[in-house]
């Protein structure tokens, strides 16, 4: 990298780098009453919200992580060669190859008179083709309906059908989203309302994904916590659900039940019991349960299945299927496609009462519409090639050889991780993470405590400067009190992932000698 | 009952459109065409939406064949592709993780993408220094809102904003839980911005909510103003003295017709002024790959400028951004193609600077008929001409329950297949009426 590239990285890594941090001159505080005027926006005056959001996955490690790049691009000397950024569940980064099919198709879609080369393939065009023809000018630049294009959703409608073995499923109740997230945040933004004791609190399990954390803060909503059951390799336990329901019936009225399935950061794929289980709970404590699948195709170890909420739900008979309430999402980021940077997406609402769905109609045509190449994209991941078609062969190589390629790395992880002392993994059963607990001497907490520091953020912290290796503390997604972990994508190709764990089983024997 | 039965007043809040009522019968009048009903016309004409492609607006070439390009590389391998759109795709996926369009991008953007939008925009304002670090890229200003609306306060966060206005922003305003507080615009005197109706607004907030900020959209949206320099200077002024955030919604900025029209942005104006405007005025200054002649509505990309800021606000701006990555990477991209397009002697040029052109030279007439008067129309997407409706109209309108001026719009869809948006969707000074319609378009009007 050149200089003046560096110098950019420097600009953009100092601009995300925390004010006081940067350690910028207080002088347009009004401290001094003389100097320049209070501004209109400080934090005094800010909305209130904004202040308690935090997003632990691209957070001040991350930020540390950055300017560790710029510092190896400026030749200074480090003891790694590189920085990995096992940090965040984005594949392609990481090196993970996109399905040829979708790209030509996209590739098409974005410059039809590619339609006349005789490279591409006959599906692909014939995809992109049929694509167009749903796109407004049959462009993919025109705005589409606020909820989606019409064909697309169809497409997504039958795709369910078919995954949940036959159950119907309506196209008027698909939404498409931009990612995952966009759906999620746009449903918190609907149920979360009320004053004081009956302001909505919203259950979420403890370790989660911090989009959800950060959303109930920003909407001030009451964040109630259920813990999954480590020993019992994260299980969901009844039990614990009501023990966190009936405390936060004392203050908040608690109206929905977040659930990750396969989970992050846990990485485990809860059995179809446990699926009835919660179910038969959100019913009877009527909670409206908000199941996030993204991750419905990455299951990898022997006894997991995927069961979609939807599927149990409606398998469990009328008594359940016609009255409780479920959004389902899914998105692109995931699974073997692993396209992040689309922004592809949808949520599929079971059983929402005709007046709400009306209202959250008209809060989607807010934001206009998701972005109509992410639009696309989820109509090819409904809507693959079939046996018989050209690019059917490859496509299947394709995924199969990214989705066992992810199982692999998941055995791998977890097998390393466990032959070192003071960490302790469960299964990678699915998803593409592990969060393994580790134990931090007595020393190293107290050194981090007297930095102002989570522990593990301390020990992830320390991990980064001595190996270049990023990850997330268990701090970022909730953890049980005293206990500490971290999580670490399984995404970096094979050989640099064995590299990668035995750096950590390294830098973990290290650091426990050095606090002992 | 629904667990759902309760929720967000917020939400509850947002106005249905007027807008729906005709898009539903819009559609079943396509369907009735469609089965061979006869009409008195053979096809729908649908003129609501600024949205260029589908009204049949090409994209630029080379613009799609660079993300063509970044979306399925294997085509830079071929010369099928110019040289340049090779290369600028090369470029723009040597800068993503993993040499792919499918990976995260960056909260703050890629580095290298946003230097060259930093230095666009700098070439656009004459010089005027523009920092990176001050550019964020979002779609849309709804999270700026976001962070300037505080419903813990004893007073309701308001924002003052146009009438008329577009309509998504009045939503985000109510959506968040705040409140608007409208600056009627002078019809009469094109659509100009007048301080003292500012003073008015402001005054008419006292007590009912705490005025934090200034919302203002130039070139206009709906009616189709350009506001000139010195304008620009009394708004500065105004929020400068009565401490107001201003939100200067700028998508449309390439969008400029009129002869004696020129964009001017608001930093630009507020860096010429000099301290203590320069140094103290809090600016969010927004911009879209959606609008000019690109028209890329349906990537979903856009940016914000930030001048003046509170670093420390920034921070948590940043935390927001983080949260919401909503911008594909291909949106990006877009951007960079906007703010940087073929430069003479690139093989693309040619092609480019010829739709460039004629794009600049569509007439803009709007056609005096009577029972309307419009006023110039120097940039935007729409035209807002304002129709005079007989008595008896209204009086028809009020029986069947419906706007002046919807009722007018459904007897043009229904008479006339043509469907264009009412007035009273963006605010309009009590007792008159108008119609928005595409300004990609020239239209007769028969009226009834």
């Amino acid at each position: 990298m050149n200089h003046g590239t560096a110098l950019l990285w420097k600009r953009r890594a100092l601009s995300s780098l925390s004010a006081t941090r940067r350690g910028l001159p207080k002088e347009k505080m009004t401290e001094n009453g003389m100097m320049s005027r209070a501004k209109v926006l400080t934090i005094d005056t800010i909305n209130p919200t904004v202040k308690k959001v935090e997003y632990a996955v691209r957070g001040p490690i991350v930020q540390r992580a950055v300017e560790l790049e710029r510092e190896l691009s400026q030749g200074m000397k480090k003891p790694f060669a590189e920085v990995i950024k096992a940090n965040i569940g984005d594949a392609h980064a990481m090196g993970q190859q996109p399905i040829t099919f979708f790209r030509q198709v996209l590739a098409l879609c974005s410059y039809p008179e590619l339609l006349s080369d005789n490279t591409f393939p006959e599906d692909a065009k014939s995809r992109a083709c049929r694509i167009l023809q749903s796109c407004g000018g049959h462009s993919m630049g025109a705005y589409s309906a606020s909820q989606g294009i019409d064909s697309v959703r169809e497409d997504v409608a039958r795709y369910i059908e078919r995954r949940d073995g036959g159950v119907p499923c309506d196209p008027d109740d698909i939404y498409l989203t931009t990612g995952a997230s966009d759906g999620i945040v746009t449903m918190l933004k609907l149920l979360v309302c009320g004053e004081g004791v009956s302001r909505t609190g919203v259950m979420i399990s403890i370790p989660q994904y911090p989009l959800y954390s950060a959303a109930l803060a920003e909407l001030g909503a009451v964040q109630i916590n259920y813990y999954l059951n480590e020993e019992k390799c994260w299980s969901l336990d009844i039990p614990e659900l009501q023990r966190a329901l009936d405390e936060a019936r004392q203050y908040c009225n608690p109206r929905a039940l977040c659930i990750i399935n396969p989970g992050n950061p846990t990485g485990q794929v809860q059995s179809r019991k446990c699926i009835e289980d919660v179910i038969r709970f959100a019913a009877k404590e009527r909670l409206f349960l908000m199941a996030d699948e993204v991750y419905q195709d990455n299951v990898y170890a022997d006894g997991c299945q995927f069961h979609s909420f939807k599927k149990v739900l409606f398998e469990m008979g009328p008594e359940y299927s016609d009255t409780v309430e479920l959004a389902s999402f899914h998105s692109t980021s995931k699974c073997y496609m692993g396209e992040c940077g689309f922004r592809g997406g949808y949520m599929e609402l079971i059983n929402m009462d005709d007046e709400v769905k009306a209202q959250l109609t008209k809060l989607v045509s807010v934001r206009l519409c998701p972005p109509v190449p992410g639009q696309a994209l989820m109509d090819l991941v409904v809507n693959p090639p079939q046996p018989g078609e050209p690019s059917y062969d490859n496509f299947i190589k394709e995924r199969t050889a990214t989705l066992s390629a992810l199982a692999e790395k998941a055995k791998l992880t977890e097998q390393v991780l466990n032959t070192v002392q003071g960490i302790s993994c469960n299964p990678v059963q699915g998803a593409m993470y592990s969060f393994p607990r580790i134990t931090i001497p007595e020393k190293a907490v107290k050194e981090a405590t007297e930095k102002g520091q989570q522990p593990d953020m301390f020990y992830c912290m320390k991990m980064l400067e001595e190996t270049g290796i990023c990850l997330v503390p268990g701090s970022g997604f909730g953890q049980k009190d005293g206990t500490y972990h971290f999580r670490m994508t399984i995404l970096p190709p094979s050989d640099k992932l064995k590299i990668l764990l035995d750096k950590v089983k390294e830098f973990h024997q290290k650091f426990t000698q050095q606090y002992s | 009952m629904s667990v759902l039965q309760e929720i967000s007043q917020n939400v509850k809040s947002i106005k249905q459109l007027d807008y729906a009522v005709l898009a539903r019968r819009a559609n079943q009048i396509q369907k009735e065409l469609s089965q061979g009903v006869r009409k008195p016309y053979k096809e729908l004409i649908d003129l609501c939406w600024g949205d260029p492609h589908s009204m049949d607006v090409k994209p630029l070439t080379f613009v799609r064949q660079v993300l063509a390009a970044c979306v399925y590389p294997e085509l830079m391998s071929s010369h099928k592709l110019p040289l340049d759109v090779r290369q600028r795709a090369q470029w723009l996926l040597g800068r993503c993780d993993g040499g792919s369009v499918g990976s995260y991008l960056a909260p703050t953007g890629i580095p290298e993408i946003v230097q060259r939008m930093s230095e666009s925009i700098r070439r656009r304002d004459g010089g005027v220094p523009c920092n990176p670090d001050n550019i964020f890229i979002s779609p849309g200003s709804q999270w700026s809102l976001t962070v300037l609306v505080n419903n813990e306060a004893p007073l309701r966060t308001g924002i003052l904003t146009p009438v008329p206005c577009h309509v998504t922003t009045i939503m985000s305003i109510k959506s968040l839980g705040a409140a608007v507080i409208p600056y009627f615009l002078s019809e009469e005197h094109g659509w100009a911005l007048q301080v003292e109706e500012l003073q008015r607004a402001l005054e008419s907030a006292k007590g009912g909510c705490n005025p934090v900020a200034l919302y203002v959209i130039n070139p206009g949206n709906p009616a189709g103003y350009v506001q000139s320099r010195k304008s620009i200077q009394e708004v500065i002024q105004f929020a400068s003295e009565k401490r107001l955030f201003l939100l200067a919604d700028e998508v449309y900025q390439d969008c400029v017709y009129g002869k004696n029209s020129e964009f001017v942005s608001y930093k630009r104006v507020l860096a010429e002024m000099g301290p203590p405007f320069s140094d103290t005025v809090e600016v969010a200054s927004f911009h879209s790959v959606s609008k000019g002649f690109m028209g890329e509505c349906g990537l979903r990309g856009g940016y914000v400028e930030l001048v003046n800021l509170d670093p420390n606000v920034v921070k948590y701006i940043f935390n927001l951004i983080c949260k919401d990555s909503t911008t594909p990477v291909l949106a990006h991209f877009a951007m960079d193609l906007m703010m940087n397009p073929p430069r003479p002697g690139d093989p693309s040029y040619p092609l480019y600077n010829q739709v460039r052109n004629a794009a600049k030279h569509q007439e803009h007439v709007v056609n005096s008929l009577p029972g309307f008067s419009c006023q110039p129309v120097e940039g935007g997407a729409f035209v807002l001409p304002r129709v005079f409706l007989p008595p008896r109209a209204i009086q028809k309108a009020k029986e069947e329950g419906m706007q002046p001026d919807t009722f007018y719009c459904m007897r043009l869809l229904e008479e006339m297949g043509v469907l264009v948006s009412p007035g009273c969707e963006y605010g309009q000074k009590e007792g008159t009426y108008h119609i928005r319609y595409n300004i990609k378009n020239k239209l007769h009007f028969i009226t009834t």
